[in-house]
């Protein structure tokens, strides 16, 4: 149906629903055309058509013009509805690859460490989840090729995934206005042979995410107060991740990338019970992506002797 | 098409060469006559006047976009000043054109006429809610004069509050106060069409007109004060810093696109439902025919005003909003769909039998329902969340949206006027003329309009003023169809220019119409009927006549 290529394991099943739909409603269009045009012919003012009235009731009819396209919507729905719940739920066991958007450009962070910005290198034939935010409005992460668009926003995490099938080089484009360039908030996704993907990945290693978080979280003074030994009283943060934390309102919490984002930028949100609120804010002294990399970190942080 | 001049129905001159001196028209004819006016016919040529001048602005803007676009680079704007452009034609177009179009003009015209009253029941707040679209304009005039504002037409936060720096709050402001327009407007006929029915005009001998104006109502009064809230919790947080949508202050960005949609996606409604309204009038007019399924036309359109309030978040299936929302906003976005299909199979089946001629009026009328069913279509496309994730946010939706504001409400908006133009001017215009445009319009917006979806499928996002190169030919072929549109739509307003002076008289009712407002002289005299009518009978009773 389109020169556009079905580059990963959604865009066949999208496009064949795409064409479905097409095909009914071509067939709904030259329909109601053709009886438009034949009776606009027949029926001209100053044919010889019969125009006897006939004294049949017409409940029937709207009945089943009315039934039969509501059961046929419902039909599409259900198809429509069981493609979207699968392309939304990624799939959790995958290690992300984080992007972080900001006015116009597009920053990706392996979990290796490799950076890129305005590209995002992967590997042909496996899942890749993203774990997107924003530093500034919203934007969204758009790949035609594969058929995925999701908004990226300012202040929490979305995500979106998918398998790559094709190798090849495919557009990128933030399709949620954001402003001046957002003409220009393009890049590319470089689709790569697994193998090729390993060589990519060991040339451009960093260093990776969750010890670049750990050194952030010496240089920024984190340890200052959130380790065992500080004298300050705050939580030390061992084993944080998954947990539930009551708060001090009496609620709780589960701490997931949300709840650690929020409790660095937005301290005084959530307070743990049994804690003053006394943690400064890091809302404009650090970057999204130096989230990213504390939040990796504070997944990986265990007390001593626990698994 | 044989159209036999002697039995033509379509358009007769019957009326003497002599004005008619009761006509609301000879009423006074200074301009205070004019600017303090309480007559709703007077305040509907007002109306006529503001969303024309608007509507050629706006108009402007989409020329100087569909000339950028010609070419992938962008070579005429800077990205700055297309944003800004499109911002321009898309606030211009939707609060000071499309949403007053219909029901300000027509609705205000013919509302009273049709159910063969004096005036609407509040008629110095009609005058007034014109002065506040006037007041709401000229905030938007100055803004474009003090650099223009660069948001998009749907303000969405954090960019609008916090991060652009253009005259958002001007912008805002002219919204605002021109959404109280709208709010009076539908109280306004609200209360008319309840109170001052004339004798034995009940319920179900209303026009599909009046059913559609006071459909329309219900929204505007339901909705728009949203709409106004929304704007100013946007002011609260630009001006004040206030925490409501920038998660740096603690707010919410997806709060502010549930409580824009819940204004936004019913006002699309509010474009649509006068246009059919309108439709079912011409059609019934030119095929001397009952409209088919009458009631079914009016729980349709009821049901399109209510079920058109659950269906918002078909907007967001991208944003972030939970898929169990997305689940739910989808089925009720394929159910709003099916009044609409009952719609166009009953114009359809109207036509069964008829005897039909092809004025100017209907030639508008079938290429409303032409184009309006291709926009019905697609939206189906963009219900079906899966499809939706693809298309949301590129030309698809672009498309869709222009077939049915564009294609569906202008083309009816357009009929209408041609429709009702002798009983509002007492004058015949060109017909030749006037099919000749519909026909250009008609293949003019196809060609502009279609290759859009076919660019919204390759994945091409909308408000791009640069593009990668694969996307110029569909450009080229748009901005080739936009040249011609913009022909079909400067032709009109020649000839029915050139009408108002030298056209014919037209008689009380030149197409012999059903519908109080032909039994009343053209132009109607300032008190509409010398008495009071009684109604009889249900409408469109063309079959009996001979």
């Amino acid at each position: 149906m389109s020169s556009l290529p079905q580059a990963s394991s959604f865009a066949g099943q999208v496009d064949y629903l795409f064409d479905a739909m097409l095909a009914l409603s071509a067939v709904v269009v030259i329909g109601v055309f053709a009886a438009i045009l034949w009776f606009a012919v027949k029926y001209r003012h100053g044919s010889r058509a019969d125009r006897s009235r006939s004294s049949r009731r017409t409940l029937g009819i709207e009945l089943a013009w009315t039934l039969i396209p509501l059961f046929l919507f419902v039909g599409i729905f259900a198809w429509s509805i069981s493609l979207f719940a699968y392309m939304s739920r990624p799939p959790i066991e995958t290690v992300p690859v984080y992007v972080v958007a900001k006015q116009w450009m597009w920053k990706v962070q392996h979990p290796g460490g490799q950076r890129e910005i305005n590209t995002l290198h992967l590997a042909l034939g496996q899942p890749t989840r993203l774990v997107m935010t924003s530093q500034d409005v919203i934007h969204s992460f758009y790949v035609p090729a594969f058929r995925v668009k999701q908004d990226v926003l300012p202040g929490r995490y979305t995500q979106l995934w998918f398998n790559a099938t094709r190798a090849g080089t495919y557009n990128l484009f933030c399709a949620e206005f954001c402003g001046t360039d957002h003409a220009r908030m393009g890049g590319l996704v470089i689709v790569m042979q697994p193998k090729d993907y390993a060589n990519w990945l060991e040339a451009h290693a960093g260093t990776d995410l969750a010890a670049q978080g750990a050194a952030l979280f010496r240089r920024l003074g984190c340890s200052g107060c959130h380790d065992p030994q500080s004298g300050v009283h705050a939580p030390d943060l061992y084993d944080l991740y998954g947990s539930t934390v009551p708060l001090s309102d009496g609620t709780q919490v589960r701490a997931d990338e949300r709840y650690l984002h929020d409790s660095i930028m937005l301290p005084n949100k959530e307070i743990a019970a049994g804690y003053a609120p006394v943690m400064p804010s890091y809302q404009g002294r650090i970057g999204e992506d130096d989230v990213l990399a504390l939040i990796a970190y504070l997944k990986s942080r265990h007390a001593a002797g626990s698994p | 098409m044989s159209v036999n001049v002697a039995d033509s129905p379509f358009p007769t001159e019957q009326g003497t060469d002599e004005p008619n001196p009761e006509s609301y028209l000879d009423a006074g004819y200074g301009l205070r006559s004019w600017l303090t006016t309480h007559d709703h016919k007077r305040i509907a040529i007002l109306y006529a006047l503001a969303i024309t001048f608007f509507f050629f602005a706006g108009g402007l803007a989409a020329a100087l976009m569909r000339l950028e676009l010609i070419s992938p680079n962008g070579s005429l704007m800077s990205a700055e000043a297309y944003n800004k452009t499109f911002t321009f034609h898309g606030v211009v177009m939707v609060w000071f054109f499309l949403i007053p179009s219909i029901p300000a003009t027509l609705g205000n015209f013919l509302l009273p006429l049709m159910i063969g009253a004096r005036d609407v029941a509040f008629p110095r707040l009609n005058l007034f809610s014109w002065y506040l679209y006037i007041t709401g304009g000229l905030f938007t005039i100055a803004c474009l004069l003090f650099g223009g504002v660069d948001t998009g037409w749907t303000f969405y936060t954090p960019f609008s509050t916090m991060f652009s720096n253009s005259n958002v709050m001007l912008t805002v402001v002219g919204v605002f106060i021109v959404g109280f327009s709208s709010i009076l407007t539908g109280l306004n006929f609200i209360v008319t069409i309840h109170a001052m029915r004339a004798h034995g005009m009940t319920w179900f001998r209303l026009p599909l007109f009046v059913w559609s104006m006071y459909g329309v109502s219900l929204v505007m009064v339901l909705a728009t004060p949203v709409l106004a809230m929304t704007l100013a919790l946007i002011g609260l947080e630009r001006l004040l810093g206030v925490g409501i949508f920038d998660p740096a202050l603690g707010g919410d960005p997806l709060l502010f696109q549930h409580f824009f949609w819940f204004y936004s996606h019913p006002a699309v409604y509010i474009m649509i439902l006068p246009a059919m309204g309108v439709a079912s009038e011409l059609i019934t007019a030119a095929v001397r025919r009952r409209i088919f399924g009458y009631s079914f036309m009016v729980y349709s359109i009821l049901g399109i005003a209510v079920i058109g309030f659950l269906v918002w978040g078909h907007h967001m299936f991208v944003s972030g909003q939970s898929m169990y929302a997305s689940i739910v906003f989808s089925i009720l976005s394929f159910i709003v769909a099916v009044p609409s299909a009952i719609k166009v199979f009953n114009w359809t089946a109207t036509l069964y039998k008829g005897d039909i001629t092809f004025g100017a009026p209907m030639l508008y009328a079938l290429g409303f329902v032409g184009l309006f069913m291709l926009g019905g279509l697609t939206g189906l496309f963009l219900a079906a969340t899966a499809l939706d994730v693809n298309l949301t946010d590129t030309y698809f939706v672009v498309a869709h949206f222009h077939y049915i504001m564009v294609g569906g409400s202008v083309m009816a908006y357009l009929g209408g006027i041609h429709f009702w133009w002798p009983k509002i001017t007492g004058r015949l215009y060109s017909e030749a003329w006037a099919r000749f445009a519909a026909i250009v319009m008609f293949f003019g917006f196809n060609l502009t309009f279609f290759p859009q979806y076919l660019l919204g499928y390759e994945g091409m996002p909308r408000r791009y003023h640069v593009y990668p190169p694969q996307f110029q030919v569909l450009n080229v072929l748009s901005s080739a169809g936009a040249t011609i549109l913009a022909v079909s739509y400067l032709l009109p307003l020649a000839y029915l220019l050139w009408s108002l002076r030298y056209g014919p008289r037209a008689g009380a009712n030149p197409w012999r119409a059903k519908g109080l407002e032909w039994q009343t002289s053209s132009p109607p005299p300032v008190h509409n009927f010398d008495q009071t009518p009684t109604v009889t009978e249900g409408p469109y009773l063309y079959d009996e006549s001979p």
